[in-house]
């Protein structure tokens, strides 16, 4: 029985020391790794974590130790005599409510620093950026250069970032776990996050507050980019949308989305002014779409324009999401995909 | 109410059939019975909805089930662990231990206990008809506003969970209240406070508790109903109302909701503990006072549910300080556990394995949780799978195994039938071994960013192994739990008879027989010590005291049977699923129904001299007891 014990005990230190490992950083082939920070905020929260988790493996170890001793040391033999009727110790209470305490309180005190310096406001040469989430995508607006954009964050390495978090609609919550701790998307407030990315790449995110039928493909990236990389961007996106050329595929693709889709999204420099679904404008120029349900292909664009639902089912008896427009032939299913495509 | 003195007519509100005294019964230990088969069975039940978001989460892109099934899953499988499983099995015990704990003949109201049972089945029954009819809560067992308002989720998923909601609140108001008066009023002469059992001072504390805490859930829902049906906007916030408002109220419930959960598991360590190490309870006023430390701090913590939401960095230090506080009374009581099991001479047997293995896991769970106050940290670990193990860790490494444990100890006493021990330590082993793959590779999950909620995730998140270990690990923890049905099954029809102590138990529960007789003490002991039965036991074995009757000398009175208590419950169950409809003749016929079967109530004697007169009469004959029952 103590051998049954002890091995599942094993078992248990085993899976801590692989917690262990991954917690070393050995975190190949985990994007929303909260261990493997590539910002200050999420690094302040990993290094905070990374105490508070040693003084648990010690009280961990204590406390089963102490189990497996008394278990095994005062296991009931036959003939053995009723034990002294201990009724308590105060000297040990005062002990075991003290130790705890002092554990607390040195917990406490970098906890309650964190959280004043997560709060921090980062200053003036920050990129302010509105984010907005919404069932089940987010909008990213840039105010200080009226760029729009879905799905896809782009943000400079080594500048501050400060989010304002808006919600169109319900509860949502914005998590990059490698760049910063979560923060509820609540509407009628603004929340806000902070964050300086310390490392150029592509780092995942997705909603972190249950929020309807697709909360689970409600995800977005965020692009960090040097600065020059990212004023680039920003410039392009500023551009009109590219005009098809008359007569092409793109042209014809052009007329089919101003009979069918302009009602709910906008593409700048055109009629298309709809406010329901994401900001086409660029859209060529983006590697995603609703909320990364699907990887990007053309084809799964292609699906996507013909029957939404399909791809990305929605709460029953409500219809916000993209309609289904099966109506539409191939022929015109491809115009449309071609002509978003060439909207880099 | 019912005063515990001498009856012998009985108004017989039918004879007979066996069924028909399960459904008039008031007599605690049947209560008790009734919920303990009740919320077992809603446990497997719960558990089935655990294995398909399992098999759901195995594989990553999967399409077992669709998006809106699974949210209705996992909001059924939280909702009735929590409602119509770990509740009532506390309230199983509360029923069923309590009164023979204190020396008492029934609980303080019995027609009311039985109110509070049959509110708790027709609660479920009107929460699960939304199974088959698809709608089932799909927003979450904390159902956040203002996804729940009727924009966002037109159906009437959300319409059951408010209506079977206050139904199972009505009932568990009812019962806690009953719990109270009964610990105050009850007790056995001589059974001071603080010579009562520690289970018994940790239902008080429940009591009370719930007393308290479920208030501002009822308020809450009646606010959603406004918002849903009559055009109310406390939750929308293009109207002026807050969403946020609906997390205070559900989370002011919510967190006392969580030591509702926990306190009687740790009354019920409480007593295995001490029994199986032959050891009074080490430090018993520290685990008394801690309770009720942990009782009122539950009180200032609630907002640690919400670090998330951006009330600001004071309310966060503030609420993560308060919670870390917590963590001390908590671990007082985990160290007296550990002072009683230290030189013990401890047996080994199942009730004392499921103990122990409370011990170590709820420890765990502590020490998560520690985690979380850390407010920081819980930027990143709220909403996600890391949170999914803590609770599971608090909930069925804490709750369920205490209270496995307990229906091991208290088995014998309940049935008069030993459960078979070798299959009792297997089923242990296996539960605490799958218990282990399933929940704690979560913590892992939760480190690689895993969120919870979740019906599918995409390849090359990492997350594959984890997920499929602890599906795995779930289906090897439902099927260990079978060897409890086969044990439980076989013991009830050829289980070893059990002796009235089969344990060297200390409290007064084993001072009488197994099954006890339905009046339970055939007279009222006199206490003079904490564990008095053990006291007793030894100056029985010194010569210096008689053993206890096992045949009444003077007649007793038992309360009447009564078919009120199911009638209204059954009307109060109709007004609500006539507000799930919103059938306003339905919830009329249905209020009427409880005001008469209330009034009816009222006025049924409860004693065949009226309740003017409840003084014994001085009975001579061999059978001083009337049965209520036919057998």
């Amino acid at each position: 029985m103590t051998g049954l014990r002890r091995t599942a005990r094993r078992a248990l230190f085993a899976s801590l020391a692989v917690a262990l490992v991954l917690v070393g950083g050995c975190v190949g082939g985990t994007p929303q790794a909260a261990s493997d920070p590539a910002a200050d905020n999420a690094r302040k929260i990993w290094d905070l974590f990374m105490p508070i988790f040693w003084m648990s493996v010690v009280v961990f170890v204590i406390v089963q130790g102490i189990i497996i001793v008394a278990i095994i040391r005062f296991r009931r033999r036959p003939g053995d005599p009723v034990p002294h009727a201990m009724h308590g110790n105060t000297k040990l209470e005062i002990a075991w409510t003290l130790a705890p305490a002092l554990i607390l309180a040195a917990i406490a005190v970098p906890t309650i620093t964190t959280i004043a310096d997560l709060a921090r406001n980062p200053g003036d040469e920050a990129l302010t950026v509105r984010v907005i989430g919404q069932q089940w995508w987010w909008a990213f607006e840039y105010p200080d250069s009226g760029v729009v954009t879905a799905d896809e964050l782009h943000v400079p390495v080594g500048r501050p970032v400060h989010l304002e978090l808006e919600s169109k609609d319900i509860i949502h919550s914005f998590w990059v776990p490698r760049l910063a701790g979560k923060q509820d998307v609540v509407p009628g407030r603004t929340n806000t996050i902070n964050f300086t990315a310390d490392a150029v790449g592509e780092y995942s995110g997705q909603c972190a507050e249950f929020c309807g039928a697709q909360h689970a493909n409600m995800k977005f990236r965020v692009i960090v980019q040097t600065e020059e990389e990212f004023e680039a961007w920003l410039q392009q996106q500023q551009q009109p949308a590219v005009e098809p050329q008359p007569g092409s595929i793109e042209a014809q693709g052009k007329e089919l989305f101003m009979t069918n889709c302009r009602g709910c999204h906008t593409i700048q420099g055109t009629e298309a002014e709809g406010k329901v679904g994401p900001d086409l404008t660029h859209f060529g120029s983006r590697q995603t779409i609703a909320g990364l349900v699907v990887p990007y292909s053309t084809d799964n664009l292609k699906q996507w324009i013909h029957n939404a639902p399909s791809v990305k089912p929605g709460q029953p008896g409500r219809s916000i999401q993209m309609p289904a427009f099966t109506a539409l032939t191939d022929d015109e299913v491809n115009a449309i995909a071609a002509y978003l495509e060439s909207l880099k | 109410m019912t005063q515990p003195a001498v009856s012998l007519e009985r108004r017989q509100p039918s004879l007979g059939s066996t069924i028909w005294s399960w459904i008039t019964t008031v007599d605690h230990k049947r209560i008790g019975i009734l919920y303990l088969f009740t919320a077992l069975s809603f446990f497997f039940v719960a558990g089935a909805f655990a294995l398909v978001i399992r098999a759901q989460l195995a594989v990553p892109e999967n399409n077992l089930v669709t998006p809106d099934a699974y949210n209705q899953i996992f909001t059924m499988h939280g909702l009735m662990m929590i409602f119509l499983v770990a509740m009532p099995l506390n309230a199983a015990f509360f029923n069923i231990l309590v009164p023979l704990m204190i020396g008492a003949r029934d609980v303080a109201f019995p027609r009311l206990n039985a109110f509070s049972y049959w509110a708790y089945l027709f609660g479920s029954i009107l929460l699960l008809i939304s199974l088959p009819l698809g709608e089932a809560p799909n927003a979450g067992w904390f159902a956040y506003a203002n996804l729940t308002t009727d924009t966002f989720s037109p159906g009437r998923n959300l319409d059951f969970y408010m209506m079977s909601l206050q139904v199972l609140g009505v009932s568990s108001l009812a019962s806690a209240l009953n719990f109270f008066v009964t610990i105050v009023n009850m007790r056995a002469p001589g059974m001071s406070m603080l010579r009562m059992p520690l289970f018994v001072w940790m239902t008080f504390i429940t009591s009370v508790l719930m007393l308290l805490a479920f208030p501002p859930l009822t308020i809450g829902l009646v606010e959603l109903m406004f918002d849903r049906y009559y055009g109310g906007t406390f939750f929308e916030p293009s109207a002026g109302g807050d969403p946020v408002l609906w997390q205070h109220l559900f989370w002011i419930f919510g967190h006392p909701e969580v030591y509702i959960l926990i306190l009687p598991a740790f009354g019920v360590i409480s007593e295995i503990l001490p029994t199986f190490s032959r050891k009074p309870l080490f430090g018993y006023p520290f685990m008394v006072y801690s309770g009720i430390a942990i009782a009122l701090l539950s009180f200032g913590v609630w907002a640690h549910h919400m670090f998330a939401v951006g009330l600001g960095p004071v309310p966060n230090s503030v609420f993560g300080t308060t919670t870390m506080l917590i963590a001390i009374p908590t671990g007082v009581k985990i160290f007296n556990w550990l002072g009683t099991l230290w030189g013990g001479s401890i047996r080994i047997s199942t009730p004392l394995l499921f103990a122990v293995g409370f011990v170590g896991m709820f420890t765990i769970g502590g020490i998560s949780g520690v985690m979380h106050a850390s407010v920081p940290v819980d930027y990143w670990q709220t909403d996600t799978y890391f949170v999914v193990a803590h609770f599971h860790y608090v909930l069925f490494g804490g709750t369920i195994m205490a209270l496995l444990g307990g229906i091991y100890y208290w088995f014998p006493k309940i049935f008069g039938r030993m459960l078979n021990d070798r299959l009792g330590q297997v089923h242990f082993w296996l539960t605490l071994i799958f218990f282990n793959v399933t929940f704690f590779p979560m913590h892992l999950l939760g480190v690689e960013g895993m969120p919870r909620r979740i019906f599918t995730y995409a390849p090359g998140m990492g997350w594959d192994l984890w997920n499929m270990v602890e599906t795995v690990g779930a289906f090897g923890l439902g099927l260990s739990m079978l060897l409890l049905v086969v044990n439980v099954v076989t013991s009830l029809r050829s289980g070893k008879r059990a002796e009235a102590d089969p344990w060297d138990g200390r409290t007064l529960e084993w001072s009488i027989p197994s099954p006890p007789p339905e009046y339970n003490f055939a007279e009222i002991p006199e206490v003079r010590a904490r564990d008095d039965w053990w006291r007793r036991k030894r100056e029985i074995a010194d010569g210096s005291a008689q053993p206890p009757a096992t045949q009444p000398k003077t007649p007793i009175v038992l309360p009447l049977p009564s078919y009120f208590p199911l009638l209204a419950a059954l009307s109060l169950t109709i007004a609500a699923g006539g507000m799930v409809w919103q059938v306003y003749p339905v919830v009329g016929v249905g209020l009427a129904l409880l005001l008469i079967s209330v009034v009816a109530w009222a006025l049924e004697p409860n004693h065949p001299t009226g309740p003017a007169h409840p003084a014994p009469q001085p009975q001579s004959g061999s059978q001083p007891i009337q049965q209520p029952t036919s057998d």
